[in-house]
């Protein structure tokens, strides 16, 4: 028990002095709070075209050739998939007509100074289920699943875990992103 | 076709797959991903975030080089399961990245012949920029 002897008593004041501190400096917002746990609203991507893979492959493959399974179809049609298929990281929600508004909970934290933080990429895992295929329509669903805070290189840091549901029109599980946001 | 479980072993080493990386490639994946941040399209741009060298390459295109590489030794009838990474160093105007990986557990579950693999994307000078890990599924016994 902390207050069992004099000495433990003052480590839990210390303790509870730079609990306060670290308390004193958060990035985390009562959005993201609320938001927590919480399946956010589902966007729907326009239907996956052959050109869209083709392209995709193109450009991740560049200056090679991509691999036939991308963009023949007659070939595609003897592999086991039966037909073209899409790269597992394929995107199909690039290029919106209307863009979603307002970003991810974690993004609306400020630095002690006012300004918006800035943010970077920290890495992910994927989970793949069926793959994209032309035709395809994928919907996506995201929530904020857990963060935590530490001084860093970068000074105070954030660090927010994301999980990005894709389903395709079939509700079949397309991908399952569990995804490292970094705010600094 | 692609490579057979039975024929994959722990200690296996992925073929090397490499790409030079600039602005050819940068721009390409952000026409397809529809990425055009400042910091990958224009140097000052880069230099205003803080890379004194300019421009940099995006984390989604090393995360596509993995999967291209694993795509590549799989074979087309092969399965990505899983890919995670972490981007840990930035990717420079002309740096040769190489995808590296070694299987380190074979499996079966549910069913599935999984191949796990420790993965990274290194640099021209040994820089291991970005280290994560693959399960791909294989067919075995195939005549």
């Amino acid at each position: 028990m902390a207050g069992d002897d004099p000495g433990s008593t003052q480590t839990t004041e210390l303790e509870d002095i730079l609990r306060m501190r670290n308390d004193a400096l958060t990035y985390v917002t009562e959005e993201m709070r609320a938001a927590q746990g919480q399946w956010g609203g589902t966007r729907t991507a326009p239907p996956i075209t052959e050109t869209d893979i083709r392209r995709w492959a193109m450009a991740t493959y560049y200056p090679k050739q991509p691999p036939r399974i991308y963009w023949d179809a007659d070939y595609a049609a003897t592999t086991h998939w039966g037909g073209i298929v899409a790269p597992p990281d394929f995107n199909p929600f690039a290029w919106p007509v209307e863009r979603a508004r307002g970003g991810s909970p974690g993004l609306t934290g400020r630095r002690s100074d006012g300004k918006p933080l800035t943010g970077m990429n920290g890495g992910q895992t994927d989970t793949y289920g069926v793959p994209m295929r032309p035709g395809d329509v994928v919907s996506a669903r995201s929530r904020l699943v857990d963060w935590w805070e530490r001084e860093g290189r970068l000074g105070h840091t954030l660090y927010v875990r994301t999980e990005i549901e894709w389903r395709n029109q079939d509700d079949e599980i397309v991908r399952r992103r569990m995804s490292i946001s970094i705010r600094y | 076709m692609s490579i057979d479980f039975d024929e994959v072993s722990v200690g296996d080493k992925l073929p090397e797959w490499s790409r030079r990386t600039g602005f050819a490639e940068w721009n390409r994946y952000a026409a397809v991903n529809e990425e055009f941040v400042p910091f990958h399209m224009d140097d000052e741009a880069g230099r205003r975030a803080g890379n004194e060298q300019g421009a940099f390459g995006m984390g989604n295109l090393r995360y596509a080089y993995i999967v291209n590489a694993l795509h590549d030794w799989l074979g087309d009838d092969g399965i990505v399961r899983e890919v995670g990474c972490q981007y840990r160093a930035i990717n420079q105007k002309n740096d040769v990245l190489t995808v590296v990986g070694e299987v380190i557990e074979k499996t079966v579950v549910d069913g599935e012949n999984r191949v796990r693999i420790d993965i990274n994307v290194m640099n021209q000078d040994g820089g291991r920029t970005c280290p994560g890990h693959a399960v791909v599924v294989l067919p075995s016994g195939r005549p």
